[in-house]
């Protein structure tokens, strides 16, 4: 996207992720969404007097994981208290990293080629849901507010960016990258919709050459859509208030998906104070290098790398195919694609077959083995299914299981005799004289109205390449 | 040695941890709270170079726990607690504006 009279905006992320823990970060309760409101919480995550916290350590090692996949410097650390009123957190305050995070300066490198920058990652605790009921259902207008504490202390990594992100589509691809990391090193679930991971953006505007100008945070961006949709939203909304000779004023403003616009939602008149200070009951955190090792060690190959080993697979893949290297990797379909390589087959029709057939029934993949993947893809390939029938039978494989070989007997994809497709062929080239000359002159056009013929005759059950060579057979 | 803080130093700490203080309580605090400063103060007198800053008495770190459940409190007896409860939450007065 293209901004008017030579504006360009600048945009930093902060990305919060709930970690694939267990339990809480400082207390023993589940960490677990969807139970009945306030069935997960005790004297610490309530912050009763006299409790103590006592840190995670799963929660830890996810976290310098998310620092080893993000580049970052892994340090000692510190907790504070980030004091504030507000019913979310019955303590009145949170714990957070304030000046010494456990993850500094690292940066993650996009697919087009573009790095951004990643300022730190730190640990904290999410907050307690709250409901804000009234007659708009918004946070305006609502006359009370009903509070769950079962989020309040669920362990969070907050990860912030530079302001180098230059346009919508390449903040959709920042926070695509990270989701795709996040999910592949088990730190989190990727669920935006769900709140497992929430995205701030911080925008400003500016003209090339020019100091930055002044940011604005959004809040309430609940999909990928949403983010994109935002930012660009807000940087004509600021480019419009320059050029009328205004000033934007650093505030937060609250996304509205339905309206597509965004609106104060309060200012920040002086720099917020929350009176941070050392959390006084937890110790510093100062992993050594073997506990450093062992994480490092578990860290699984990151998507990058895996989309790059998938393209390898596949001489001069093209745009298509490298889109759908990328599903597979997000999906987390690899083991399939490379089956199909390890057995020298088609990978591009796997790729195919992988990032459309499989990505489309994601959730029963425990019924198709990669076997029996490998099996349908090289039934495809030689010609014993057609494209149809090879996609009908991986349907039934995920849906029910059982083998290739059988499933096909069983929807009557028998491979059509030579004799067969022959005599048909044969029938059709005498319903059809005038088509089948101008064929045989040299029209080549015409081997795809003799398929579709033999396609209907068989009712799709002939293969495409065997129709042709029966065709040149008879020219 | 100036005023170590001032009446608005703490008429403006007192605000945000959202204590009402007469005029009174705050010229009696700025005067104890100075004196706590000034004791503070007299640490910075020391010569501490070459002393690493230290948060803590006992010089642990990395204390963790295992992650694995516990159980939680039973939520009536906590819901009971509560001056206004509404459908398993706690019910609270509007809230202005989104969490800081």
């Amino acid at each position: 996207m293209m901004l008017p009279n030579g504006w360009e905006m600048v945009v930093g992320l902060e990305v919060h992720t709930e970690l694939k823990t267990k339990t809480k970060l400082f207390c023993g309760c589940a960490n677990e969404f969807g139970s009945a409101p306030n069935s997960q919480v005790c004297p610490i995550c309530l912050g009763l007097p006299g409790s103590m916290p006592v840190l995670n350590e799963r929660a830890v090692e996810l976290a310098m994981a998310i620092g080893f996949a993000l580049n970052c410097t892994i340090q000692d650390s510190t907790f504070h208290r980030k004091n504030y009123f507000y019913p979310d957190m019955p303590k009145d305050y949170q714990v957070s990293q304030y000046d010494l995070p456990i993850n500094a300066r690292g940066y993650l490198d996009l697919p087009d080629g573009s790095r951004v920058s990643i300022e730190r990652a730190h640990m904290e605790e999410d907050t307690g849901k709250t409901t804000h009921l009234g007659t708009s259902g918004r946070i305006h207008g609502a006359d009370r507010s009903l509070v769950d504490y079962n989020r309040s202390g669920v362990p969070l990594v907050e990860i912030v960016s530079g302001p180098d992100i230059r346009n919508p589509q390449q903040a959709r691809d920042y926070v695509a990258e990270l989701r795709s990391i996040l999910v592949a090193i088990g730190a989190s679930d990727g669920r935006m919709e769900e709140g497992s991971l929430r995205v701030d953006a911080n925008v400003s505007v500016h003209k090339p050459d020019t100091p930055f100008g002044t940011r604005c945070e959004i809040k309430n961006l609940n999909s990928l859509r949403s983010l994109t949709r935002a930012i660009e939203y807000e940087a004509l909304r600021q480019i419009d208030v320059l050029e009328d000779g205004g000033s934007i004023r650093q505030e937060t403003r609250h996304w509205d998906e339905d309206r597509g616009e965004t609106s104060t939602l309060r200012v920040k008149e002086e720099a917020e104070d929350y009176r941070y200070f050392r959390e006084p009951d937890l110790v510093d955190l100062a992993p050594d290098q073997a506990w450093k090792d062992r994480v490092l060690a578990g860290l699984p190959k990151l998507p990058a790398q895996r989309r790059r080993d998938l393209e390898a697979l596949l001489t001069n893949p093209t745009d298509a195919q490298r889109d759908g290297v990328t599903t597979v990797v997000d999906l987390d379909l690899d083991l399939y694609v490379e089956g199909v390589a390890q057995a020298h087959g088609d990978v591009a029709l796997a790729v195919a077959r992988a990032a459309n057939e499989l990505a489309a029934a994601n959730e029963k993949l425990a019924n198709l083995s990669v076997a029996n993947f490998v099996t349908t893809v090289a039934m495809e390939q030689s010609g014993q299914l057609s494209a149809t029938q090879a996609k009908t039978v991986l349907g039934e494989l995920l849906e029910k299981g059982g083998d290739p070989a059988s499933v096909a007997k069983a929807k009557g994809f028998e491979q059509l005799s030579t004799d067969s497709l022959s005599a048909t062929v044969g029938e059709l080239i005498t319903a059809n004289p005038d088509e089948w000359q101008r064929f045989k002159d040299g029209d080549d056009k015409l081997a795809q109205f003799f398929i579709g013929l033999v396609m209907k005759a068989t009712k799709g059950q002939a293969n495409g390449k065997a129709v042709i060579a029966e065709l040149q057979s008879r020219r | 040695m100036t005023e170590p803080l001032s009446r608005d130093d703490v008429a403006h700490v007192a605000k945000l941890a959202r204590l009402r203080l007469t005029e009174d309580e705050l010229v009696r605090y700025t005067e104890q709270l100075g004196k706590i400063l000034v004791h503070a103060q007299d640490l910075s007198s020391l010569d501490l170079h070459g002393v690493a800053p230290t948060a803590h008495p006992f010089g642990l770190v990395n204390v963790v726990r295992p992650d694995e459940v516990r159980a939680s409190l039973d939520p009536a007896p906590v819901l009971a607690q509560a001056p206004d409860v509404e459908d398993g939450r706690f019910a609270v007065p509007r809230i202005v504006g989104e969490a800081p």
